[in-house]
């Protein structure tokens, strides 16, 4: 019998080692040193028909509560989002998704243009001129954003704000230790989370290559003295990078509009899956600067004409950047990159329109302002913990002193209802805290199923 | 067989750009009216101005189908690219991955709800712990040169732990580029050792290069030549015998697949490229996914969170309670979209199964070896005689001397005769390199076929070389202007409006 894809069957593989003068198939395997060979069966489950692997992943997964068969109000790096089907048909087809990195631009011009258009997208949406076609995801982003900055600046003090999301920081603690760079975390304002302007210009000395922010942040407030602190940072000498939810830019100002010279973000909420954290997609864009764009990492995508210059075209550029030339002093060893989530992104994005992107930013920011007003009326809660303007996520804290932000996660659980992501480990300053997270998916009713269930767990009345 | 990619296009481009389809008040999105009060942004954070495209479903679907036909993939063709090994991607993976179940679950979810993932990560981490002979598995690297980023931080916190300040990592020259990267990201020096005559590490040159400053070997074996390391013994004695570690760059893993295991071989740290040898589409160049694997000493750095189960209780959850992990490389667990479809294929393999992968694979390696070996203008540099692994690397040196044809002119002609160009002009040890990976996944048919164009083109070369130099005629365009390309770079609809003049 054959095997569904290995389609050299064992006669036709015997019929090939006799071509070539091969006595067996061992004989392909002698360079193997007799000490190393393995000499049994790897020790793995039975191997299954395609209907059982089915049955079993099927049977597995279905020990998952997905967000969709309950309410959820978790984001924090990763949101849920409706994704028009049409938006994965496209990414399905196989032409793209059984593609390789896009090295033959001639036989790969539809991969290139879909990515030409993402980097365009990012473009808009960020204010940048130049993107490239991603990164791993936010988090990585960050780290090769401050590396980037120190090698245009030939400086090693990176400024982050204190509330910067704890996983995205301990991405960039890594990224940062191969060069020794200098991470100074920077305060805030106790009653509005927004950074220490004094702290910042204190800070801000000719040694500083960065200074990065969040907006939103991850506790879910704008930062709003966004023009003073890229001023601070340019007359300092030092670049200023943005994290962004791609999201709130349909109603938020682009940060290049503002002063940033890098934006960094999670793309994933741009028709992508949430998946359990992954695949997520790193966005990168920078200003059109020849002193930035030459240390950018990860490929660009660039237009150009044929050789008898008569028809447009598009292919990988700048690649002296990249590792497979430059090898160790390449501008980062990334690869293999997110290019299908960044397909799907521009999929997506172009779907929506400005209006669309606009509306449903609206929307988004509508549901958590309501949910914060709803929840803040009861005894026992207080939502957000910051009087600053907030895009679609926001602090919840339990005033109530006999229950934890987990035993109340655990009570509204029991009403299938996923409560937001307990900060309490991560700030423990902030006493018994979650940040929640509304969407298109959520609605008034949704919103008030929570508030009803929130208010019962803290006792209150309403 | 005779090929014509499809390619729309009309005055001086292809299919426009998105942004030049654009016409106002067209929408491609539908949303639920807004019944709450809007929310009221400060002034200078609201934005006054979005330029994006404005589409409607039908004219976005048809906009990227014709780019999806103009793109060729797996599933269009012959891959033959080296080193990435492009097989077959099971359809079953990619719709177990798409599950609501497995799609629509929150990393941060309550422990209790998300079991199934964790179980699956769980049983994924054994299943490739056994295969790579290592003690335990971390899925986070969402690809190659991201597992190989962790594995010199563990690499830095072992030593660290040790008291020890080793700043070097050795490479070999014919290694692929991220190991230097990767290393230097981490900010080792990188060390170059020669290949020797035969292709594999110049032992002796191994022996003179470590030190007690030596942190590790980086090591792909088979070798990006296709070659076996067959003193990988000696190599992993060297380097150990000064208290350095072995690191496996598993771009190469198809090669060996229940044959021999890194652990077994002497490597302390393994990456796997769950894109190439599990099956898991490259979707253009990802996502892909580089877990790591690492034996027993290496097992308390790896990063946070780690799953484990707890018998008892018959539970899987988030171990974070780890003092001496090097703490996170990505946000997350890993790229479980793609976690769950190498899972998938494990189990439709089974042991037999991925044994037999390795043996097919090899076999049409050796099959493509044997067939355009003395055919003139195809040289091999390294060992003739023995067996190649998954892949092989043909020098077209004597094509170029003779004709003037270099390695590219006859990967962009292989385009007209339908198959995907090999890797060429790398390992940069093999001059005017084209490095073949076949895989398991083609029929005999098919690698005829291939050796037959590559016997035609050699023959081109002597007879019409102007043929070469004038292709690929067959695909959605012609030869492009890449120099032009980087020189004045265009890198967004942004940069191209402000152009004076258009292309």
């Amino acid at each position: 019998m054959g095997h569904p894809y290995i389609p050299n069957t064992r006669e036709i593989r015997e019929q090939m080692l006799d071509e070539i003068g091969v006595a067996s198939i061992d004989e392909l395997f002698a360079d193997i040193p007799e000490k190393i060979r393995l000499r049994r069966e790897l020790k793995l489950p039975r191997q299954m028909s395609e209907l059982e692997v089915k049955r079993h992943v099927q049977a597995m997964q279905a020990k998952n509560k997905p967000f969709t068969k309950m309410l959820s109000f978790l984001g924090g790096g990763v949101w849920p989002h409706h994704i028009p089907p049409h938006v994965q048909s496209l990414v399905q087809r196989s032409e793209f998704l059984t593609s390789y990195t896009p090295y033959q631009a001639e036989v790969s011009q539809g991969m290139l243009q879909a990515l030409f258009e993402y980097q365009s997208v990012v473009c808009e949406l960020t204010g940048m001129d130049v993107a490239n076609a991603s990164m791993y995801d936010w988090a990585t982003a960050i780290g090769e954003a401050v590396l980037m900055c120190a090698r245009v600046t030939g400086r090693k003090k990176v400024l982050v704000p204190e509330l910067i999301s704890p996983e995205r920081f301990a991405v960039l603690q890594n990224y940062a230790s191969g060069p020794g760079l200098e991470l100074v975390k920077l305060g805030f304002d106790w009653s509005t989370g927004q950074l220490d302007m004094s702290q910042l210009r204190a800070e801000l000395g000719q040694d500083v290559a960065c200074v990065y922010i969040e907006n939103p942040s991850y506790l879910g407030f704008l930062e709003t003295h966004v023009e003073e602190i890229a001023d601070a940072a340019h007359h300092a000498g030092a670049l200023f990078t943005v994290g962004v939810n791609p999201i709130s830019l349909g109603m938020l100002k682009a940060p290049g509009d503002y002063g940033a010279d890098i934006v960094v973000g999670e793309g994933q909420p741009l028709g992508s899956p949430v998946s359990f954290g992954g695949p997520t997609l790193g966005i990168f864009a920078c200003r059109d600067d020849q002193k930035l764009v030459r240390q950018i990492p990860g490929r660009l995508i660039g237009m150009t004409a044929t050789l008898d210059g008569k028809t447009r075209g598009f292919t990988m550029v700048l690649q002296t950047r990249e590792q497979h030339i430059r090898r160790e002093r390449a501008t980062s060893n990334i690869c293999s990159n997110e290019a299908l989530c960044a397909v799907a992104a521009a999929i997506y994005t172009v779907s929506l329109g400005s209006r669309g992107l606009r509306e449903l930013a609206e929307i988004c920011a509508a549901n958590a302002s309501y949910a914060m007003k709803e929840l803040d009326a009861i005894d026992g809660l207080e939502a957000p913990i910051f009087a600053s303007p907030h895009f679609n996520e926001f602090t919840l804290r339990c005033t109530q002193p006999k229950l934890t932000i987990e035993k109340l996660n655990t009570k509204l659980l029991k009403r299938e209802i996923q409560g937001g992501k307990p900060i309490s480990r991560e700030f423990p300053e902030f006493g018994e805290t979650a940040v929640l997270c509304t969407t298109e998916l959520h609605t008034k009713e949704s919103i008030d199923q929570l508030v009803d269930a929130a208010a019962e767990a803290v006792g209150a009345r309403r | 067989m005779k090929f014509k990619q499809a390619s729309w296009a009309s005055d001086a481009c292809l299919e426009p750009l998105v942004f030049e389809l654009s016409r106002a008040n067209r929408t491609g999105y539908t949303l639920p009216q807004k019944k709450l009060p809007e929310v009221n942004i400060p002034e200078n954070l609201a934005r006054t101005k979005l330029e994006l495209p404005e589409l409607s479903e039908p004219e976005i679907v048809r906009h990227y189908t014709r780019l999806s036909q103009m793109n060729y993939g797996v599933d269009s063709g012959f891959y033959p690219l080296g080193s990435c090994t492009m097989k077959y991607n099971p359809k079953i993976c990619e719709e177990l991955a798409a599950l609501e179940t497995a799609s629509c679950i929150h990393p941060y979810q309550d422990e209790d709800t998300v079991q199934g993932a964790l179980e699956l990560m769980y049983k994924l981490e054994r299943c490739l712990t056994e295969i790579a002979g290592v003690a335990r598995v971390c899925l986070h690297p969402s690809a190659g040169a991201h597992g190989e980023f962790l594995g010199m931080l563990l690499t830095r916190a072992y030593h660290k732990s040790r008291g020890k300040e080793s700043k070097e990592v050795i490479v070999p020259d014919s290694a692929h580029g991220t190991n230097f990267a990767s290393a230097a990201m981490a900010g080792f020096d990188v060390i170059v050792v020669p290949s020797n005559s035969r292709g594999r590490v110049d032992i002796e040159a191994l022996r003179k290069a470590v030190s007690k400053k030596t942190a590790a070997l980086m090591l792909t074996n088979p070798n990006t030549l296709g070659l076996f390391e067959d003193e990988i013994l000696e190599i992993a004695e060297a380097v150990h015998k000064v208290g350095g570690l072995l690191y496996y760059d598993g771009a190469n893993l198809n090669g060996i697949l229940g044959k021999t295991r890194p652990g077994d071989m002497g490597f302390d740290i393994v990456h796997f490229n769950l894109h190439k040898t599990f099956s898991t589409p490259h979707g253009g160049g990802g996502p892909g996914s580089g877990p790591i694997g690492v034996s027993r000493k290496l097992e308390k750095f790896l990063p946070v969170p780690v799953i484990e189960y707890n018998k008892k209780r018959r539970r899987y959850y988030l171990d974070y309670n780890r003092p001496q992990s090097v703490g996170k490389i990505k946000a997350f667990y890993g790229n479980f979209g793609v976690l769950v479809k190498a899972y998938a294929y494990i189990l439709l393999m089974g042991a037999n199964g991925l044994q037999e992968i390795t043996e097919a694979a090899v076999l049409n390696a050796n099959y493509i070896t044997r067939k355009l070996q003395g055919v003139e203008g195809y040289e091999l540099k390294f060992d003739a005689s023995g067996p190649c692994k998954h892949e092989v690397v043909f020098s077209v040196e004597p094509m170029k001397k003779n004709y003037g044809v270099k390695a590219h002119f006859i990967a962009k002609r292989l385009l007209d005769f339908g198959v995907h160009a090999p890797t060429y002009y790398f390992p940069p040890i093999v001059p005017e390199a084209l490095m073949i990976e076949p895989t398991e996944t083609e029929t005999k048919e098919e690698l005829d076929r291939f050796i037959a164009a590559m016997k035609e083109i050699a023959e081109e070369a002597k007879s019409h070389p102007d043929k070469l130099l004038a292709a690929p005629t067959a695909t959605a365009i012609g030869r492009l202007d890449e120099a032009k390309a980087s020189r004045e770079p265009i890198l967004s609809w942004r940069m191209y409006r402000k152009l004076p003049s258009k292309i």
